[in-house]
């Protein structure tokens, strides 16, 4: 019965934080005059209830996978890595940059998408390192690589590879790059083939191979993993490679799977947010690459049926992102569904007394 | 090149000192206490927009107020969740981050202006006219106050108690301090310091609102604490000179001729490279308190 519980209790958690969150998101909703039923019923409509809706949401899954397991393997690993969304950002310049060259079909996206992996871990080097070697926190290094991969972009979506047509974007994917969509007039590309597949390699490493272990050992308990042979900068440098990875291949499958431009726009507009966006999915996945997967879907249905939420109801889609902070907040207790109960046994006692 | 330059790049400098020092010096306070708060970027973004609304429904002086009471709300919840219920420090702090960037993002479309919203220049605090130019009147406060709270922290009972929580709460907890309210109320005004500095920035300095107000100040400050080793006189000293790389960018970008020479995005990658080079040299060098981040629990 209790590994049951054990299996069952973080799903409640985190079905009981979404509530929490989309509680408070109704408060907020009123406080500004809004009407919250409507607008949830939009936001769910369109994403749940069609399939051209769930496929949006699966589009939109898809970079969230890949920067969700960016934390979660840092986490894992007892990091917290937020530097997704700069490396996210140099793994899509890297794949528009493939586009300057002429390859065969296929090799051209396959090669794209090995240089946008590249581009990640680059960008993770120099952080890693500075936690391994110097003991400067992940947080604030990542974070400033995270501004320095913005300014970056920014030179080289306006200077470098700009459309010399259309000035507001970069050149677009060329055809041979391009992820084929699995289905006709949606947004759904081979990309959730390569998200999915990512996680499920991150899942068999964690827990069926001995470096996995290790990493994990070093997240549970840094100083027993230390002892028993475990070089705790070895990890450090895995855990940021393996980011590194993920990250690069959300900045690219977004742009070479993304119809109808396969480009970045300037201000990175088409582009920001998902790294951040990806540290909330992997908390409400319960940083376990599988349970990243549901969690990413759910929250690419909300993005999908945000603009449905601020067309009918117009409360402007942002509040999605506000709900997913309260979702993240209500995480870090460690003891949620306890906390929940008292409540509830409170509550009870109160109406008996009445 | 004239004088003019050179002044304009003290002035620059000591407004953008004011959000990194208070924002520094009230997590110092926080973190004495034992509690590491990553949320501050969320806060000042926050506040900067709560400010705002505040200035527009009651002039500038309930503005900054407004952001001194966001930042003290979060801060309670923050405090709450960290220290009574023992929960995650980070995943809080990552919690109210996300927060921040998607109310901000959806006031200021309800505000009707997507992305940008001009503070009304009637509503934003009145600079101080001297005879060499005009200043932020929280520019004086934020000098002192980092020597108001080193005394404090090391010259009151309250304060002493504060650090002795920060360093061992057991043994806190045995001289009969009260472990949870002290870590509370200490990231509450460290908190509330953060909103006033995010008021600050949308009321005082900057006079508008962006989704990127904050621009990893809120990091820096971290970085500034980092550099500090949790001592308020240096956490002003850290101000002053991310305060100055901050302004470096901006006054090098106004040099005639620079613009042509070097892409702007680069000179703008300024600040955030030198708190990178400050952190990485320094750090391994200060020591912070023994029980800072982990939750305390009475066995």
């Amino acid at each position: 019965m209790s590994w049951v519980w054990r299996g069952f209790r973080p799903v409640l958690e985190s079905v009981l934080a979404g509530l929490i969150g989309l509680g408070v998101g109704a408060l907020i909703m009123r406080a500004w005059g809004y009407h919250p039923w409507p607008a949830y019923v939009a936001l769910f409509k369109e994403s749940f209830g069609s399939g051209y809706g769930l496929a949006s949401a699966l589009a939109n899954a898809t970079p969230l996978i890949l920067t969700a397991l960016t934390f979660a393997v840092g986490a894992r690993a007892g990091l917290f890595v937020i530097g997704a969304e700069g490396m996210m950002y140099m793994g899509a310049m890297a794949a528009v940059a493939l586009s300057l060259l002429r390859f065969p079909s296929g090799f051209h996206a396959f090669l794209a998408l090995f240089c946008a992996a590249a581009a990640g871990i680059l960008w993770g080097l120099i952080p890693a390192m500075l936690r391994a070697y110097r003991g400067v926190h992940e947080v604030i290094s990542t974070i400033m690589f995270n501004w320095l991969s913005h300014f970056l972009s920014f030179y080289l979506v306006a200077n470098i590879l700009v459309d010399p047509i259309r000035a507001e974007k970069t050149l677009s994917i060329a055809k041979t790059s391009r992820l084929p969509l699995l289905l006709r007039g949606t947004d759904l590309s081979l990309g959730i083939v390569v998200a999915a597949g990512l996680a499920l390699v991150f899942y068999v490493f964690l827990w069926h191979t001995v470096a996995g272990y290790e990493v994990r050992a070093a997240g549970a308990n840094p100083h027993a993993a230390r002892y028993g042979g475990v070089s705790p900068q070895k990890t450090v440098l895995l855990v940021f490679a393996l980011g590194g990875i993920a990250a690069g291949l959300a900045g690219a499958v977004e742009v070479m799977g993304r119809p109808p431009t396969y480009a970045v726009y300037s201000g990175l507009t088409n582009l920001s947010g998902f790294g951040f966006d990806g540290i909330g999915v992997a908390m409400i996945g319960r940083i376990h690459p599988l349970g990243i997967i549901p969690a990413a879907i759910f929250y690419g249905g909300l993005q999908a049926g945000a603009r449905l939420m601020q067309m009918e109801a117009g409360v402007p889609f942002e509040m999605v992102r506000a709900v997913q902070g309260v979702i993240v907040l209500a995480l870090a207790l460690p003891e949620l569904t306890r906390i929940f109960r008292v409540l509830l046994r409170g509550w009870r006692l109160r109406g008996e007394r009445a | 090149m004239s004088w003019a330059y050179f002044w304009s790049l003290f002035s620059i400098s000591l407004h953008a000192m004011v959000p990194i020092t208070l924002t520094a010096v009230g997590e110092v306070i926080g973190e004495s206490a034992g509690l590491f708060n990553i949320g501050l970027e969320g806060i000042l973004l926050l506040s900067a927009f709560t400010g705002t609304l505040g200035a527009r429904a009651g002039g500038p002086i309930l503005g900054l107020l407004m952001g001194l009471v966001t930042g003290l709300g979060i801060g309670l919840v923050f405090g709450v969740i960290c220290a009574y219920w023992k929960g995650s420090q980070m995943i809080a702090g990552v919690g109210i981050n996300l927060f921040a960037l998607g109310f901000v993002a959806f006031g200021l479309q309800v505000l009707g202006s997507p992305g940008f919203y001009t503070v009304p220049r009637d509503v934003q605090l009145a600079p101080i006219r001297t005879s060499v130019g005009s200043f932020s009147p929280l520019i004086p406060v934020a000098l002192l106050l980092p020597f108001l709270i080193h005394w404090f922290l090391n010259h009151t009972g309250v304060g002493l108690r504060i650090k002795a929580v920060g360093e061992n709460p057991e043994a806190a907890d045995v001289a009969g301090i009260p472990v949870e309210l002290t870590q509370l109320l200490s990231t509450a005004v460290g908190a509330a310091l953060a909103g006033l500095a995010g008021a600050y920035m949308s009321v005082s300095w900057l006079g508008s609102v962006t989704k990127e107000i904050s621009a990893g100040r809120g990091f820096i400050a971290l970085a500034t604490v980092v550099f500090s080793g949790l001592r308020p006189l240096l956490a002003l000293a850290g101000g002053l000179i991310f305060g100055f790389f901050e302004s470096l960018a901006t006054w090098i970008q106004s040099l005639p001729g620079v613009k042509e020479a070097v892409p702007w995005q680069f000179i703008s990658m300024i600040p955030y490279v030198a708190t990178l080079l400050v952190v990485a040299g320094v750090i391994g060098r200060v020591r912070f308190p023994k029980a800072l981040g982990v939750p305390y629990r009475r066995e």
